[in-house]
């Protein structure tokens, strides 16, 4: 009887410390081979399909489709009256570079200095971020994160949001450079500089800009040759700003160029012309309706928010809805981009306003997914759910643009990611708070 | 005769200036969400000069009335803000730590076209507060959005005077770490309060014992003339909050400070209040509940200062399963565009019914300002606010097609113009839109901290015109 007892409290133990841990973040995340069975299968690249099997093995989508074969190896997932997405990707975030705005020691995102090509995204990714976990079991599975300082911030780079370091983190370290452009217009109504003053520091920021554009590509010539015949030529001093610039001026990454108002876009799309080796990406491109013909031509995909107020008094209620609607009227490669921190999980949000002002629900979707991986030339890995993909997916109980739905579980790189995140784990702790009362 | 018909003319103008706008429609065969008396599909809602005559089947409208039809629609009570700023001129008085005596009464700008796009959201009103610079901050305004009315128009009559408290860390940054006065820290916040409190106490004692003192004297019951004491406005206003006459709308973070203004407000027998922001109000949800404190959160803005690092989207729905009565704010220019859509992550986070989440932004706000027998559901006799959405309003893919306050219509979807502005201004006319995305996350524009965020260096002091909350 003691015995039985004993034995009883022993497991009643276990069971109280398991529910305990279950709470934790510290849950881990489980890998191995997964079948998401009756689901609701919407792939983005090949369509819909019902009452479909998806089937993870490791990091990779091996199966999608109607019918498989499941072995007992596999653990299922029963998704029947749930849908299936590939995991979502905000094109545009500070996610993991910076923890607290107001607090300036816990931002990594705005180094000090005008060029800074050589500063990287890469390194200063939190894996620890506290918005990581909030982010992800939202769906949103993947993120470029970017500096954002001065002309020539850094390197942004592309990660995935799962993992413990900022190696096992990153799809593509160094997955682009972030251009501010340099603006010829007034930053805003307590701006009192006059428009004589603005030109005059437009012209010289852009000529800065062109001067060091025009070093890099001479530096990259130089060094070109230098590699390609390396006892003829003298070795060029070292530069690391230069050595930056190299994969930026000769295309390998894209540009990211932050772009607002109207006259700076065409003046961006005017100088972007003029650097054929280079691929460029637009950003922000808040007045991109106005120009959006221009933009087409151009052949320059956007990242854009729907989020924000129109920035002049005399634009109409819904223009930032219906900008990605617009611009892909016009024919641009269009992805979301919410330019958050904390908030990057309302990236669904902003592509269920595009959805609903002009975008429509499959391209919403797709801005969100493979639109985003195609501009960053990663559509190979992510951004649809097909076989030999990365499985970066989520199951949702409903269409994922509407905030009323709730996405039930979430899968990055292969890793079933526990749906844990410190705003759960509060609400699990104070729903029903128990303690003591203070008054 | 002349002079009597001029006369006559001039005050039926003066008349009309002064009455507020009304308007009646007939709203036929929508869903009507009441809020208060559940949804009702295929009904009419009759509005006649401003007021809800009639809620029913088959309702005609009497002569003259214009009919709108809502077929496959839904007619929801407008939006109440408890907490915005738009509209507003100057936001913060952020001389001293206590500023009572100001207020947002003469600070609103009716042509604000920020009124425009808040209508386009389905929202009819809004609590226009002093911002959070102060410990006691200014007094607020409660404004139904008659965009381009005049300023008296705007006001929402018959509302209770409000004002707005402030804690934590804007305050101390402002005040303590700005100007060197207390408070530098949430103790000294808490005396400031009690000391203002006290300081009203003794004023109000002392100004009615002179008063009648010096009656007494000019009856000639008193032969010496009393040592004056004179009126202190910014005193008046603590009197009158102590007496229960002005409500308190506290900007808040943390449970602590929170469970201390409440302690105060105890000992000082202050019972009307709620806690704007109080991200960290589901710590003490229990605590909230039992003093019958209101509060009004944001559905999911965390993180941008250290004081709301440790919250959670789900406040709201702890709040709401707690018996809190809570609404859902926006203290930006932007959410108050699509505040439906903030109380649908409600549902979202945590278990929040639907109907719940739907007075988080009409009849608990409206609770909040002590508006509610006047608005926030849609009750025969109420005013006739509402709009009618295009699909149920706490999907992402609804749209507010009309918005009426009174009566009257302030914003059609199929009659929206590309330029809303009442007053066109050639010196803001510069082609802006340099914002730069990752500025811009709907926290910046018309927010508590509008004008005061300061910062000192060596060059002296400077307003930071980007950060804010």
């Amino acid at each position: 009887m003691k015995y039985f007892k004993r034995l009883f409290t022993t497991s009643l133990l276990v069971l109280v410390i398991g529910m305990a841990t279950h709470a934790q973040i510290t849950e881990k995340a489980s890998y191995g081979k997964f079948a998401i069975t009756n689901a609701t299968i919407h792939t983005v690249t090949n369509g819909v399909i019902k009452n479909g099997i998806v089937l993870i093995d490791g990091e990779t989508i091996v199966h999608v489709g109607k019918n498989a074969k499941i072995t007992t190896d596999y653990k299922r997932i029963d998704a029947s009256g749930k849908h299936v997405y590939p995991g979502f990707m905000d094109a545009g975030t500070q996610l993991g570079l910076q923890e607290i705005g107001a607090v300036a020691v816990t931002n990594d995102q705005a180094e000090l200095g005008d060029y800074n090509p050589h500063v990287r995204a890469f390194t200063a990714v939190n894996p620890s971020s506290v918005s990581i976990p909030v982010t992800r079991v939202n769906g949103v599975t993947h993120a470029i994160s970017m500096p954002v300082s001065g002309q020539l911030s850094g390197k942004a780079t592309l990660i995935d949001l799962y993992g413990y370091s900022p190696d096992s983190m990153a799809v593509q370290p160094n997955a682009a450079m972030h251009l501010n452009w340099p603006t010829a217009q007034k930053a805003g109504q307590w701006d009192d500089r006059s428009d004589k003053e603005i030109q005059k520091e437009y012209k010289e920021n852009l000529k800065k800009l062109n001067d060091f554009w025009s070093r890099a590509e001479f530096y990259n010539k130089m060094m070109s040759a230098y590699e390609q015949n390396p006892d003829q030529k003298e070795k060029p001093d070292a530069n690391k700003k230069m050595q930056a610039m190299r994969e930026v001026v000769t295309g390998q990454i894209p540009v990211i160029v932050s772009v607002d108002a109207k006259k700076d876009i065409l003046n961006a799309i005017e100088w972007i012309e003029k650097h054929p080796d280079a691929r460029f990406i637009l950003a922000g491109v808040q007045d991109g309706w106005r120009v959006a013909d221009e933009i087409a031509e151009a052949g320059l995909p956007c990242l854009v928010s729907t989020l924000y107020t129109p920035n002049r008094d005399y634009d109409n209620y819904q223009r930032p809805y219906q900008n990605p609607g617009k611009l892909h009227e016009a024919g641009v490669k269009v992805a979301i981009a919410t330019g958050g921190v904390e908030n990057v999980r309302n990236a669904p949000y902003h592509a269920g306003f595009a959805a609903n002002y002009g975008l429509g629900k499959e391209e919403a979707l797709k801005a969100i997914t493979i639109n985003a991986a195609e501009i960053f030339g990663v559509d190979d890995k992510l951004g649809s759910i097909e076989k030999g993909k990365k499985a970066n997916l989520f199951i949702a109980d409903g269409d994922p643009f509407q905030p009323m739905n709730h996405i039930t579980q979430v899968f990055i790189s292969g890793y079933k990611i526990p749906m844990v995140s410190r705003h759960t784990q509060l609400y699990e702790e104070y729903l029903d708070r128990g303690a003591k009362k203070n008054n | 005769m002349k002079k009597i018909i001029v006369l006559l003319f001039t005050l039926c103008l003066s008349f009309n200036g002064l009455a507020q706008e009304t308007g009646s429609v007939l709203i036929k065969n929508g869903t009507v969400i009441t809020i208060t008396n559940g949804n009702k599909v295929d009904t009419d809602v009759l509005i006649e000069d401003g007021t809800i005559t009639e809620i029913g089947k088959d309702l005609s409208a009497p002569n003259g009335v214009e009919t709108v039809d809502a077929e496959g629609k839904y007619v929801m009570p407008g939006i109440i803000d408890a907490h915005s700023h738009i509209a507003a001129v100057d936001v913060n008085e952020w001389t001293n730590p206590v500023t009572a005596e100001v207020s947002m009464e003469e600070s609103i700008n009716p042509n604000d076209i920020n009124i425009y796009w808040a209508l386009a959201g389905g929202v009819t009103s809004i609590h226009l507060m002093h911002g959070s610079a102060n410990v006691i901050g200014g007094q607020n305004e409660t404004l139904k959005l008659r965009y381009g009315a005049n300023m008296n128009e705007m006001r929402f009559k018959g509302a209770p005077r409000t004002i707005k408290f402030a804690l934590g860390e804007n305050p101390t940054r402002v005040h303590g770490q700005g100007f060197g006065v207390k408070p530098r820290t949430r103790m000294g916040v808490e005396q400031v309060i009690r000391d203002h409190f006290d300081a009203a106490q003794d004023y109000k004692r002392n100004r009615q014992q002179y008063l009648d003192a010096k009656e007494a004297y000019e009856n000639g019951n008193r032969d010496e003339p009393p040592v004056p004491v004179a009126k202190n406005e910014r005193l008046e206003v603590l009197v009158d909050i102590l007496e229960g006459d002005v409500w308190i709308h506290t900007h808040s973070y943390r449970a602590d400070e929170i469970a201390m203004l409440m302690r105060v407000f105890d000992d000082y027998g202050i019972e009307n209040f709620t806690f704007q922001h109080a991200n960290e109000a589901f710590k003490v949800a229990p605590e909230l509940k039992e003093n019958n404190a209101y509060t009004s959160v944001f559905a999911d803005w965390w993180a941008y200062k250290f004081e709301v690092y440790y919250s959670t989207a789900y406040n709201a729905s702890i709040l709401n399963a707690n018996g809190v009565r809570n609404s859902i704010n926006s203290d930006s220019g932007e959410l108050i565009r699509h505040l439906n859509h903030e109380a649908a992550k409600a549902v979202h986070y945590g278990n929040t019914s639907k109907q719940d989440a739907l007075k988080m932004i009409t009849i608990n706000p409206a609770m909040q300002l002590g508006i509610d027998d006047k608005v926030g559901s849609i009750e025969e006799g109420k005013h006739g606010d509402v709009a009618i959405w295009s699909g149920h309003p706490l999907s992402i893919y609804s749209k507010t097609e009309a918005t009426y306050v009174d009566g009257k219509k302030y914003f059609d979807r199929s009659e929206d113009k590309n330029d809303m502005r009442l007053q066109p201004d050639a010196e803001t006319d510069f082609d802006e839109g340099r914002n730069r995305w990752y500025n811009e996350n709907g926290r910046q524009d018309k927010t508590c901290l509008q004008g005061a965020e300061i910062r000192f260096s060596k060059k002296g002091m400077k307003l930071n015109q980007s950060n804010s909350n």
